[in-house]
C-alpha cells in the first residue's frame, strides 16, 4: 500500500473518531429533550409534586439545587480565588510548603465524590451537627469544587503576561496594587470561566448530596439552611430507583433531567461567551 | 552634580556571577548610554538601580548603589518610593490593557492620588511630555493597544513621567520600534534630559552616539570604559572598547 493511500485512511479513521462524540452528545441529549420537553410546561416548573411524585412539578427540587449550588458557590469562590491568586502570586515558586500545597490541591479534584458525600455525611451533619441540610451539602459540594476553582484562577492567572505585573511595579505598586489593578482584572475572564463551569458541575453532581441535603420528597419549600431539600440529580435518582409507580415517574425524571440538562448548557454557554469576549478584546 | 553612585557593585544570580565590580558616577540631567554586547549586564545593571532585581530567585548583590547619596539597598529604603523616584521603561512597550489615559492615571492612584482633576491636570501633562499629547488628546478612552507600538513606548514614557521621577531607566526601549518612532523617541529623550537624569541601555552604537552625553561599554559583567560620549566615540583608551564600537565583535 502506497503511503498516499495510509495516509487517506489514517486521517479517515482519526475523523470518524473525533466526530463519536459529538455523535453521542447528540444522542443524549436529543433522547433527554424528547423525552423531557413533553412533561415539561410552566406547572411541571412551578408546583409542587403531588400524590408521591406522581404528578404536579418539580419546582422544590428546582429550588433546592439552587439553594445548594448558591451556597456551594458562596464557600467555593471566596476561598478558590483566593487560595488561587496566593498560590499563583505570592506564594514562593518553589519550596516544599507551596508545592505540598499544589499537589494537595491536585489530589483533591482526583477524590470521587461519593468520598466527599461520606466526608460530609460524617463531619458536617453529624460531627457539626448541621443534619441532613442545605448548608451540609452546600458546604460539601463547596468542597468538591474548591479544587477546580484554585486550578481554574491559578491557571487564569499565569496566563498573564508578566510584562504586566513588571510594568507595574516599575511604577512602584506594591504587590496587592498589582494584583488587585492589573493581575486579577486581566486574569477575570478565565477566572469567571471556571467559576461557571463548576457551578454547573456542582449542580449536576448526586453523590455528594446524597447523604447530606437530599430528599426524595417533600412538599414544604425549604424556608431555612438548616431544613433538608430535593435537588434535581438526587430526584432523578430516586424516581428511577426507589418509584412506586415508573410509568407515572420516569417521565417526570426525563422532565427533570431536561431541566438540569438545560442549566448546565446555559453555564457552558454563558463561560463560551465570556471566553470569546474576551479573547476579541485580548491584544496583547 | 552626582545622581547615581555605584560602587563596586557586584551582582550574581545563583552562582553565576553577571556583575563583577561596576563603580560609576551617573552626573545629573544627563544622559548616559550603556553599550555593550548581549548577555554582557547592561539589562542587569539597569535594574539593579531601580531594585527590579530584588525579584528574581537567588539574587545576590553586593557593593553599593547611592542615589542622592542615599544607599538604596539600607534596610530603612522604601522600596515602593525609590522606583516612584526611579522610572521605568523597558524593552517592550508594556502598557497595561486599560485605556490610555488609565494606562497614565494607574501611577498617580497608586500614590494616593485621588482628586480627579489633579489627575486630568498630571495625565495632560505627562502626555505633553513624552510629546504624544496631541496625538492622543481626542481618544483618550480608548485602548492602548489602538496605538502603534512608537505611540505605545511614548505612552509608557509618560506612564513613567506621571509620578514625577528623577531618574529614568530605558532599556532598549528603541528596539520594538521602526526607524521613524526610534527617532521620535529620541527627540523625546534629547528634551527629557533638561529636566530629568536618564540611563539608557541601548545595544544600538549610533543612538548611543546621537542621543547620550556619557556612554559606558560593559563586557561580560566588567565596566570597560566609561567617559564623555564624544571622547568614547573618537578617542577610546581601551582596545576592547575600540574593536566595539567598530562593529568588530558584537
Amino acid at each position: 500500500m502506497d503511503k498516499i493511500r495510509k495516509e487517506k485512511i489514517a486521517f479517515a479513521v482519526i475523523k470518524i473518531l473525533a466526530y463519536i462524540s459529538v455523535v453521542f452528545l447528540a444522542m443524549l441529549v436529543g433522547y433527554i429533550f424528547f423525552k423531557g420537553f413533553r412533561v415539561i410546561n410552566f406547572r411541571f416548573l412551578t408546583d409542587v409534586p403531588r400524590k408521591g411524585v406522581t404528578e404536579g412539578g418539580i419546582f422544590p427540587a428546582i429550588l433546592g439545587t439552587f439553594y445548594l449550588v448558591l451556597v456551594s458557590f458562596l464557600v467555593a469562590v471566596p476561598t478558590g480565588v483566593l487560595s488561587g491568586i496566593y498560590l499563583s502570586e505570592y506564594a514562593p515558586k518553589e519550596g516544599a510548603v507551596i508545592r505540598f500545597v499544589r499537589v494537595s490541591v491536585n489530589v483533591l479534584s482526583g477524590i470521587p465524590s461519593v468520598i466527599f458525600g461520606l466526608f460530609g455525611l460524617a463531619i458536617f451533619v453529624n460531627k457539626f451537627h448541621f443534619g441532613v441540610s442545605i448548608l451540609s451539602g452546600g458546604l460539601t459540594l463547596g468542597i468538591l469544587i474548591l479544587p477546580v476553582i484554585i486550578q481554574a484562577t491559578m491557571e487564569a492567572l499565569r496566563s498573564v503576561p508578566n510584562s504586566f505585573r513588571e510594568a507595574s511595579f516599575g511604577l512602584g505598586a506594591t504587590k496587592w496594587q498589582t494584583v488587585k489593578n492589573i493581575v486579577l482584572p486581566v486574569g477575570m475572564p478565565g477566572i469567571l470561566t471556571g467559576v461557571i463551569l463548576s457551578v454547573g458541575r456542582s449542580a449536576g453532581e448526586t453523590a455528594p448530596i446524597l447523604f447530606t441535603a437530599a430528599t426524595f420528597y417533600t412538599g414544604r419549600l425549604p424556608h431555612s439552611i438548616f431544613n433538608e431539600v430535593m435537588a434535581l440529580p438526587y430526584m432523578i435518582y430516586g424516581l428511577l430507583t426507589e418509584g412506586t409507580f415508573p410509568a407515572k415517574q420516569i417521565p417526570i425524571a426525563y422532565g427533570a433531567s431536561t431541566v438540569l440538562l438545560l442549566f448546565v448548557f446555559a453555564m457552558s454557554l454563558l463561560a463560551i461567551i465570556i471566553r470569546m469576549r474576551s479573547r476579541r478584546m485580548k491584544k496583547w | 552634580m552626582v545622581k547615581v553612585k555605584t560602587e563596586n557593585l557586584m551582582v550574581s544570580f545563583g552562582n553565576k556571577r553577571i556583575l563583577k565590580g561596576i563603580s560609576m558616577e551617573i552626573p545629573e540631567n544627563s544622559v548616559v548610554a550603556i553599550i555593550g554586547p548581549s548577555g554582557c549586564g547592561k539589562s542587569t545593571f539597569l535594574r539593579t538601580l531601580n531594585r527590579m532585581n530584588d525579584f528574581v530567585k537567588g539574587v545576590k548583590i553586593e557593593g553599593k548603589v547611592y542615589i542622592d547619596g542615599k544607599d538604596i539597598y539600607a534596610k530603612d529604603v522604601n522600596v515602593f518610593d525609590l522606583r516612584k523616584k526611579v522610572g521605568m521603561v523597558f524593552q517592550k512597550p508594556n502598557p497595561f490593557p486599560k485605556s490610555i489615559y488609565e494606562n497614565i492615571a494607574y501611577g498617580l492612584r497608586i500614590h494616593g492620588i485621588k482628586d480627579k482633576r489633579m489627575i486630568q491636570e498630571r495625565v495632560e501633562r505627562a502626555l505633553r511630555d513624552a510629546n504624544l499629547w496631541e496625538e492622543v488628546k481626542d481618544k483618550l478612552f480608548e485602548s492602548a493597544f489602538s496605538l502603534s507600538g512608537g505611540q505605545q513606548q511614548r505612552l509608557c514614557t509618560a506612564r513613567a513621567l506621571a509620578i514625577n521621577p528623577e531618574v529614568i531607566l530605558m532599556d532598549e526601549p528603541a528596539s520594538a520600534l521602526d526607524p521613524i518612532a526610534t527617532n521620535r523617541l529620541e527627540h523625546l529623550i534629547e528634551k527629557l534630559k533638561k529636566e530629568y537624569t536618564i540611563v539608557v541601555v541601548t545595544h544600538n552604537i549610533q543612538q548611543a552616539a546621537r542621543i547620550s552625553d556619557y556612554t559606558a561599554f560593559l563586557y561580560m559583567g566588567e565596566l570597560v570604559e566609561y567617559d564623555r560620549t564624544e571622547i568614547m566615540f573618537t578617542a577610546p583608551k581601551n582596545k576592547r572598547t575600540e574593536e566595539y564600537i567598530m562593529g568588530k565583535f558584537s
